[in-house]
């Protein structure tokens, strides 16, 4: 059923085009008169001090780090509950062994204090 | 009832592409007046009414406006990705319409239409990847700027989209286990069949998926990378004119789509509630309406006035969940950002795997019993009502969502 994925197809190209016709008519039909204070970077009208790529807070890691085995449990788990009716009681053993894992993991997270943010 | 020729199914692709890309657009444009217009009556205003009747016109004046100002662009910005990324922001926001569908299928001379872009036999899965697409564009937009408060709102709204992609995930999981299939088109006739919207049967679900479809879609309570008060505008702070335009139509394009997803999976799609002739869905290449004792199919009997109601049926309940995207953001204050994180992480990760469990326990068990149809609904509902209670009676105690810590109150009450 390749033939599906067709129209799909054409929506992305239609969309694109539309996003580029956007970013290019505005290129075109806008008036541009630079000066050096209108490519300040926006800080509330303060001059900006210091570097935008400062150090930030590895929580945002530890987040990404998590969502990554959250979010592969859950396309995990996405087979299993199409056919969960058919496959019974066996499977959904399985299942809560292989969730109750990861809530061990997550437990332990929590304890860390990794899901903190003070 | 047949299906349709391959020429003719490519020109009907086409026409349904074009309309549904054109009356997103247009949904979109109308969207931004309903939200100024609902907004401005919560805060006993007019809203705009300059511009043509009751202000209808506003969206075109606004269109018109942000093609023809002055774009900047800081000279420090990485001008590649600056360019890129409303670009990639507006494009997966647009695409992940296609797979819902819209209206029951239309009767044509030709065969029958089906009513949606594309349905495609992955469905949900195709939703959950576009839609996540959509962080790449936020995030390159703050890291792009190079403004301390555009890498922060980037930083933010990818670290809490992530964040609750994982409960929006793990809220369909229900859905999926109740339907058997994850083809919108499917999950829509399993409503039809089974006699109950899933909001019903699996409450809970349906709770967190608008929970994270608010933060996914930045949206007050959960629009912290556009916190005005602390960010300026958060990622989209040094964009202007026509690229600040795109991210808008992004946001809004996103709660369309959410409010549409809403309304498929939880609230029956296009199925107008106690009606059965609208019931209707493929089975081996013909459509039915649903099948005698024996197994025998039983042929549907599609009309373009029923293609017409399903649509409206649709459409009311899209708008609902547009009116209340709406009416929570200037209704609710916005979260801290540490309560937005123990919100996802602590409370609603735990608490959708164990429903996960909980309904699929219950349906096996149900299934066991032989329990089937209404009877089958109701239980669902119940076990399903007492979660939601529960959830709702044990969340907000103070016990994980706290407010400002003691010591540091409020200058006024010091």
């Amino acid at each position: 059923m390749s033939s599906s994925y067709l129209p799909v197809l054409i929506l992305l190209g239609v969309s694109v085009a539309n996003a580029v016709g956007m970013l290019v008519a505005s290129h075109v039909l806008n008036p541009r008169r630079p000066t050096p204070e209108k490519e300040m970077p926006y800080e509330s009208g303060m001059i900006p001090l210091g570097d935008t790529r400062a150090r930030f807070s590895v929580k945002f890691y530890m987040v990404a780090l998590s969502f990554i085995i959250f979010d592969l449990e859950t396309v995990f788990l996405i087979p299993w509950a199409v056919a969960a009716r058919s496959l019974g009681w066996q499977a959904f053993a399985a299942v809560a062994v292989f969730t109750g894992v990861l809530v061990v993991g997550l437990i332990y997270e929590w304890r860390k204090g990794v899901l903190d943010w003070k | 009832m047949t299906q349709l020729s391959p020429t003719v199914f490519l020109v009907f692709t086409a026409i349904k592409v074009i309309v549904v890309f054109t009356a997103i657009l247009l949904a979109v444009a109308y969207m931004t007046l309903a939200e100024r217009k609902v907004s401005a009556f919560i805060q006993d205003r007019l809203g705009p009414n300059r511009v043509g009747p009751f202000g209808l016109l506003q969206p075109i004046a606004d269109g018109i406006k942000n093609v023809l100002k002055e774009e900047t662009m800081p000279a420090t910005a990485n001008r590649f990705f600056f360019v890129l990324a409303p670009a990639l922001s507006i494009v997966p926001a647009l695409v992940t319409f296609a797979v819902i569908p819209v209206a029951a299928p239309l009767p044509t001379p030709w065969g029958v239409v089906d009513m949606v872009v594309a349905d495609l036999p992955i469905g949900i899965l195709y939703v959950l990847a576009f839609s996540s697409l959509g962080v790449y564009g936020l995030f390159l937009a703050g890291w792009s700027s190079n403004n301390k408060y555009s890498f922060l709102g980037g930083v933010r709204s990818s670290a809490q989209m992530v964040s609750y992609e994982v409960a929006l995930g793990l809220s369909l999981i229900p859905v999926l286990i109740l339907a058997g299939n994850v083809t919108l088109t499917e999950i829509v006739h399993q409503q039809q069949s089974l006699g109950f919207w899933y909001a019903l049967p699996l409450s809970l679900s349906f709770l967190f998926f608008v929970i994270s479809s608010f933060a996914e879609t930045n949206r007050l309570p959960f629009d912290l990378p556009e916190a005005e008060s602390e960010l300026i505008t958060g990622y989209h702070t040094e964009y202007s004119a026509m690229k600040f335009s795109m991210f808008f139509i992004a946001e809004y394009a996103h709660v369309l789509t959410a409010s549409a997803l809403m309304a498929t999976l939880f609230l029956g799609g296009w199925s107008v509630p106690f009606w059965s002739g609208d019931d209707m869905f493929w089975r081996a290449g013909v459509l039915v309406a649903g099948l005698t004792e024996s197994g025998q199919p039983i042929l549907a009997s599609p009309a373009w006035w029923k293609t017409l109601v399903t649509f409206v049926a649709f459409a009311v309940k899209t708008s609902f969940f547009v009116f209340l995207f709406i009416w929570v953001r200037w209704t609710l204050p916005r979260f801290r950002y540490d309560q937005v994180m123990h919100l996802g992480w602590k409370v609603m990760l735990p608490v959708a795997l164990a429903y996960v469990i909980l309904v699929a326990g219950t349906v096996l068990v149900l299934d066991q019993l032989g329990v089937e149809g209404f009877l089958f609904g109701s239980a669902l509902t119940a076990v399903s009502g007492i979660a939601t209670a529960g959830f709702i009676f044990f969340v907000d105690r103070d016990r994980i969502l706290r407010g400002a810590p003691r010591g540091r109150l409020p200058v006024s009450s010091r």
